[in-house]
């Protein structure tokens, strides 16, 4: 049994620990045993042998732009769906209160009421950007 | 020292070892295993020369990565090219921590979880972690200074942006269901039974968000038919081009390891993760060391039937286009499980979410619904370019002119 939660996070601490050490000897590894025959055609980028025409970091597709910007607005969205479903669940299932600012205690409609207003907006949105045409890769 | 050894946290510190150990091996004999089920697909021998049936070219393989050059091309930015793997494999072999093995062992009078970590927000810890993987495969597409590993990294990094939206929301349905975070209290309540026969596993309740997982799962590995970051045919290797040797070997243990710890997650969340129901030594309650023993196998033989799905469908499907996979992401998936996180919060709210007749026509309801929209926007979905002439008139399928031959 797991009695705090410290020597749950020590443990990862060891995990983590564990799995850097072992990269790090394998990085050791690859740089000091094997061959080092270095060249000019080794030395040069592997593109199918062609010669190189362009650098590399240049301008690409805006369209990956806009899947980051986007991922970045739903997941923020559904992070905040995590607390909120595990206290909807405890509301629900043992009838529990939720003490509001006015003095008075609201149950499960309320939580409920307030997650279809946010809800609503992440879907709008998506069949906003749909209908915008962010989601066309054709 | 005996009495550190029997504490939880000896438990966990020598399980982190083991659990470390098991896996590398596991991961070095599913690379194994995929090319026999590969050879047996394609009615071949598959690997038959290294030992008995093949079974040491595992090993061969990791000695050769270790004695070939390990390149690193002049054109590099060295730091993050080295950097990369080593992120990779880090992130790849610490999300197991979490993941319950094998319930409670007795030990000295006490009960010790088989379980490195338990932390409060387990669910969070893991997808944190998956999440991390990224970096790794960003960092080494774009250190690379190569147009195919640049290509690679950038679709691989929007795939697995848009798929961890649908993998979340499909996880938080089993959060509503289950009201837990932790692994270990996830497992529990699927060890009871309905009528005492039907094991209460949550896939009996939502086969739907067990199916789309499944589906987010292949596409956050990169694996077929989700593995365009690194289509051979178009983009050489994808991000990992430029790397050779033990480099190259980390990435492929570091896909192989994420492979397996999503399907760990997998039958933690939907297939009761140890339990397995009539089995004595299977149950909650049994604390005994064979009892752990059977846990662990029960756990491996859920993971291994989930590994041999992914492989199997890796030699059967073809591979998606990238706007057929963006298109699968954003308006499929995605409303799809907005829909059954909506599903599930109304059976909540009515105190109907422990009772598959009201899970399953739930689901039917959302499965109907979304084959209803998708049929009505059939004509959006050709992706014929506005360019061409028009198709006034004539029906669509799947970008090809109905009455087309070949």
């Amino acid at each position: 049994m797991f009695l705090g939660w410290i020597e749950s996070y020590a443990a990862i601490g060891v995990t983590i620990a564990i799995a850097t050490g072992a990269a790090m000897v394998f990085l050791i590894l690859a740089h000091t045993i094997g061959p080092k025959r270095r060249g000019p055609v080794k030395d040069s980028p592997y593109e199918s042998g062609m010669p190189v025409l362009m650098d590399t970091h240049r301008r690409f597709n805006v369209r990956f732009y806009i899947v980051a910007i986007l991922f970045l607005l739903f997941d923020v969205e559904i992070i905040f769906l995590w607390p909120w479903s595990r206290l909807f669940h405890h509301v629900a299932t043992t009838g529990a209160t939720i003490p509001l600012e006015n003095g008075g205690v609201a149950g499960k409609e309320y939580l409920v009421v307030g997650m279809g207003m946010f809800f609503l907006m992440l879907v709008f949105g998506l069949i906003y950007e749909w209908k915008k045409g962010a989601f066309r890769w054709d | 020292m005996t009495e550190f050894l029997t504490s939880q946290f000896g438990v966990s510190i020598i399980l982190a070892g083991v659990v470390f150990g098991i896996l590398q091996g596991a991961v070095a004999y599913c690379i194994y295993f995929e090319r026999k089920i590969a050879a047996w697909i394609q009615d071949r021998c598959g690997p038959n020369r290294v030992g008995p049936a093949g079974l040491l070219q595992p090993l061969a393989d990791g000695g050769k990565m270790i004695l070939k050059e390990d390149v690193i091309p002049g054109h590099v930015d060295k730091n993050l090219f080295v950097l990369a793997p080593a992120i990779m494999f880090i992130v790849a072999f610490v999300g197991f921590a979490a993941i319950p093995w094998g319930g409670q062992l007795e030990l000295g009078g006490k009960l010790v979880s088989i379980q490195v970590a338990s932390p409060d927000i387990g669910l969070l810890y893991i997808l944190g972690v998956a999440s991390m993987g990224i970096y790794g495969v960003v960092l080494g597409g774009w250190s690379s200074n190569n147009k195919y590993s640049l290509f690679g990294a950038i679709r691989a990094t929007a795939q697995m942006l848009s798929y961890e939206i649908p993998m979340g929301l499909c996880i938080l349905v089993i959060v509503l269901t289950v009201g837990a975070i932790r692994l270990e209290d996830i497992v529990l309540p699927q060890t009871a039974y309905w009528s005492d026969v039907i094991p209460k596993w949550n896939v009996f309740l939502h086969p739907l968000a067990f199916i789309v997982l499944f589906v987010t799962m292949l596409a956050e590995a990169n694996r077929t038919p989700f593995d365009l970051a690194e289509a051979e045919q178009e983009l050489v290797g994808g991000f990992h081009t430029e790397y050779s040797a033990l480099k190259f070997g980390m990435f492929f243990l570091a896909e192989y390891a994420s492979m397996i710890t999503s399907s760990a997650l997998l039958a933690v969340l939907f297939l009761g993760g140890w339990h397995l129901p009539w089995i004595p030594w299977a149950q909650p309650e049994a604390t005994g060391i064979a009892a752990v023993i059977v846990k662990m196998l029960v756990m491996g033989g859920k993971i291994a039937g989930s590994l041999f799905v992914m492989m199997w469908l890796r030699w059967t499907l073809p591979r998606f286009r990238f706007d057929q996979l963006m298109r699968l992401a954003w308006g499929g998936l995605i409303p799809f499980t907005l829909g059954l996180f909506v599903l599930t919060v109304g059976l909540l709210y009515f105190d109907k979410h422990q009772s598959p007749l009201w899970t399953l026509g739930g689901n039917a309801v959302v499965l109907v619904l979304t084959l209803a929209v998708a049929g009505l926007s059939r004509r959006d979905v050709t992706g014929r370019p506005a360019s061409l002439p028009s198709l006034e008139g004539r029906s669509l399928t799947h970008g090809r002119l109905a009455g087309d031959v070949s």
